[in-house]
């Protein structure tokens, strides 16, 4: 570089001079850049030998500080096969719950049930979902990740295990397995993590609470400043919805793009929009008829769904520890072509005896938004409100008039749900938080369902790293 | 169609590539970044991803840091499970194998160390302990010399087409730095046992250092928000072993530093922690040289 610059003076003073340069006048010039590149030589060899004698010195230090580090993780517990084990964490989670409405009569009255377990939780005391994580790389080119839940109900349930590439190039990640899908924004989060106890009425209506698929996901992360991700899955198709189609092939589809980005230094912000297709083939639903007896329904035919999602985030200088405020949404729009079949003939006295089949087209939307605040290291208060539009639903079965009627479909009755929902939470450490909501949910037709309940959710082990 | 070249035009800019530098460098704090444009000069371009305002524990995997992270061909962390919460979020959702764990695109400084603190017992009932030890290195001078050495190294390696410059501003950076350390050994002399309160257990290194002594944290454990409880009995302990200054970092609340520091009638300090946090710490020298003369305005 020094040289570089010299060149560029011997440049610059040759041709500064005066364009007939005396002899004399040059032999100076010449005689200045002599000295200068010397005293430039000189400095270098002199930087080179002291930084050489520093380098060294560090050289040593570092030495020394890798025999004291092999030395100190002796005791850790560095050695034998145990050294290998993944990261694993416990969710413990727990709930006290007081409904006004009998929680076993739950429905969402107006929208097909997604088949979800997303109604409240039992009344009295009542323990959540204990979620079991393992997690680590596989090797250099894999990372592997494993879920499961506890349920309530003794039983084990894989949440998620899936594979994931660490070393594709051009920003591109690889997903296989089980997996939460990458649609919309609160699907993918944990519900650990989730800012309230339950789910906004779109993901229980649309998605039985979240989509979770066993397929591939591909995605593709954009190399600009600005965040851009492209995705796209391919998955069986199994849940609501879908349904198992028993045919070779991927069974639904899903793209979504999420763009994202700081504004100021203060807030941060994520948009995204995201769209899934799938083809149910005799996609069940149990309902009663007029005279209250059990129904079978099932829908065979396309549902596709699109998703807006939004997030804002304001934590003054980005620093979320004192205070910081969160406002999320996210609307849904959800259409299904195909047709229903009304079978009653499974009763001891139906009034039909025989199936009937029709069309059935439903074109339906929801959304949601919340904002939560924590104003105060610990303490945080939130505020939810979500609904669901009845839209349009056309029921080929009950348009023709020759059998079953409207009162023989009661789930399907007109009807667009509401809920207000509040919550206080307090965090006494990163691990554990206690939460306080109180819900007026007005997902069953004509009644209000008011809700308390006492939450707590507990983490244990491995420190996770929570999404954006 | 006017409207879309007006937003093309908008857009565009945002969605631009970033500069092509020699090395892409993407520093988890600012004294690793201000580290690396001494060391990378020209040759790298660097994207600190947090503030001396931000409590480098609690740091989200925000969308713009997962683009950064996108087109890195460095990332230098402090490492010690300092960044746990974030930055394996931000390595395997940026989509990047270079900055991968184990990857030499991923540079911990902690690796280069030995660490302080390290807990005899791992218990959670402790606060939010880090179980390689106190992460916080970078206030004391001989470990930014260290990590100089090693990182020049690595970027060295990463760019081999440059080794001679980044010897060679290695160089010249240890050098100054050898200088200004001795300086500040002779400067924060009268330092020497004085007694200080302080926020969380980040300037461990700082004291060990300048034989300084920590009397208290603010913090009931590491990691915990402090309590009034606490508080007060910090207060009556301070009765007992009097300290000179409550000490924070910028990026901590101020208000329990303030509240003791009207009680116990002993100056509240505040201390830019890492580059950026007080106007003078614009770089690795003016971060301790405001760190020592905020130091001695207590020290008489």
């Amino acid at each position: 570089m020094f040289r570089r610059n010299l060149a560029a003076t011997a440049v610059a003073l040759a041709f500064a001079g005066p364009a007939p340069a005396q002899d004399a006048d040059l032999a100076k010039i010449r005689e200045e850049i002599k000295q200068n590149r010397e005293a430039y030589e000189q400095r270098i060899r002199a930087l080179d030998k002291r930084l050489g004698e520093a380098e060294a010195r560090a050289g040593k230090a570092e030495q020394s500080t890798t025999k004291t580090e092999t030395a100190a993780a002796g005791p850790a517990g560095r050695a034998g096969d145990n050294a290998f084990n993944p990261a694993i964490s416990l969710i413990l989670q727990g709930t006290y719950a007081n409904t006004s409405q009998d929680p076993n009569t739950f429905q969402i009255t107006g929208f097909v049930p997604s088949g979800g377990e997303v109604g409240p939780p039992k009344r009295s005391f009542g323990l959540g979902e204990t979620e079991l994580t393992f997690s680590a790389n596989i090797d250099p080119y894999f990372r592997g990740v494993a879920i499961a839940a506890l349920t309530p109900e003794n039983e084990v349930e894989v949440e998620e295990a899936y594979f994931q590439t660490l070393a594709l190039p051009l920003g591109l990640g690889l997903k296989g397995g089980r997996f939460l899908s990458g649609i919309g924004y609160q699907n993918e989060i944990h519900q650990h993590a989730w800012d309230f106890q339950d789910a906004p009425l779109p993901y229980k209506a649309f998605l039985g609470g979240a989509l979770r698929q066993d397929g591939v996901q591909f995605r593709w992360v954009a190399p600009t400043p600005v965040f851009f991700e492209l995705g796209a899955e391919l998955s069986s198709g199994d849940q609501f919805p879908g349904s198992d189609q028993n045919k070779n092939g991927a069974g639904a589809g899903t793209i979504f793009g999420h763009v994202g980005g700081d504004v100021g230094s203060s807030y941060a912000w994520r948009a995204g929009l995201s769209y899934l297709r799938t083809s149910p083939k005799d996609r069940a639903y149990e309902d009663v008829d007029s005279l209250g007896s059990a129904v079978t329904n099932t829908f065979t035919g396309k549902a596709r769904m699109w998703i807006v999602d939004a997030i804002l985030k304001w934590a003054p200088n980005h620093n979320p520890t004192s205070t910081n405020f969160k406002l999320q949404g996210e609307y849904f729009r959800f259409k299904q072509d195909g047709n229903l079949t009304y079978d009653d003939s499974g009763q001891a006295a139906p009034q039909f005896g025989a199936p009937f089949t029709d069309t059935f087209n439903t074109e339906q939307s929801g959304w949601y938004a919340q904002g939560v605040w924590q104003f105060m290291p610990r303490w945080r208060v939130g505020y939810r409100y979500d609904t669901l539009r009845y839209g349009t639903v056309s029921n080929g079965i009950v348009n023709n008039g020759l059998g079953p009627t409207a009162a023989d479909f009661p789930v399907l009755a007109t009807h667009s749900p509401t809920r207000n929902t509040a919550m206080l939470d307090w965090s006494p450490s990163e691990f554990s938080r206690l939460r306080l909501q109180f819900a007026s949910d007005k997902s069953r037709i004509g009644v209000t369902d008011n809700q308390v309940f006492l939450q707590y959710i507990h983490s244990l082990g491995a420190h996770g790293a929570h999404k954006f | 169609m006017n409207w879309l070249k007006y937003l093309l035009a908008a857009l565009l800019p945002a969605f631009a590539v970033p500069a092509v530098a020699a090395l892409n460098i993407f520093a988890c704090e600012p004294e690793w970044g201000a580290l690396a444009k001494e060391l990378g000069g020209d040759q790298a371009s660097i994207y600190v991803a947090t503030t001396a305002l931000q409590d480098p524990h609690r740091i989200e995997a925000r969308p713009s840091l997962i683009a950064w992270a996108r087109t890195a061909d460095l990332v230098v962390c402090t490492g010690a499970e300092l960044e746990i919460g974030w930055m394996p979020l931000v390595q395997t959702q940026s989509g990047n194998p270079k900055i991968q764990a184990g990857q030499p695109g991923y540079f911990e400084a902690t690796r280069q160390l030995t660490l302080i603190e390290i807990p005899q017992r791992l218990d959670r009932a402790l606060g939010d302990v880090h179980a390689a030890g106190n992460p916080h290195v970078h206030l004391d001078p001989s470990n930014i010399a260290r990590v100089a050495a090693a990182l020049a190294e690595r970027m060295a390696q990463l760019d081999p087409g440059d080794t001679a410059q980044y010897r060679a501003r290695a160089r010249v950076f240890l050098e100054r730095w050898q200088l200004a350390s001795a300086r500040w050994g002779k400067e924060g002399a009268p330092l020497k046992g004085l007694p200080i309160v302080v926020y969380h257990r980040d300037l461990s290194y700082l004291l060990r250092w300048l034989g300084m002594r920590e009397v208290g944290a603010l913090e009931p454990k590491p990691g915990l928000p402090p309590t009034a409880s606490h508080l007060s009995e910090l207060l009556a302990n301070l009765g007992r072993d009097p300290a000179k200054a409550v000490v924070r970092s910028a990026y901590a609340d101020p208000r329990a530093a303030q509240w003791l520091s009207e009680r116990a009638k002993i100056p509240a300090l505040m201390l830019p922690f890492t580059v950026g946090g007080s106007d003078r710490a614009k770089d690795l020298f003016g971060l301790f040289d405001d760190t020592l003369a905020r130091l001695l305005t207590v020290a008489k």
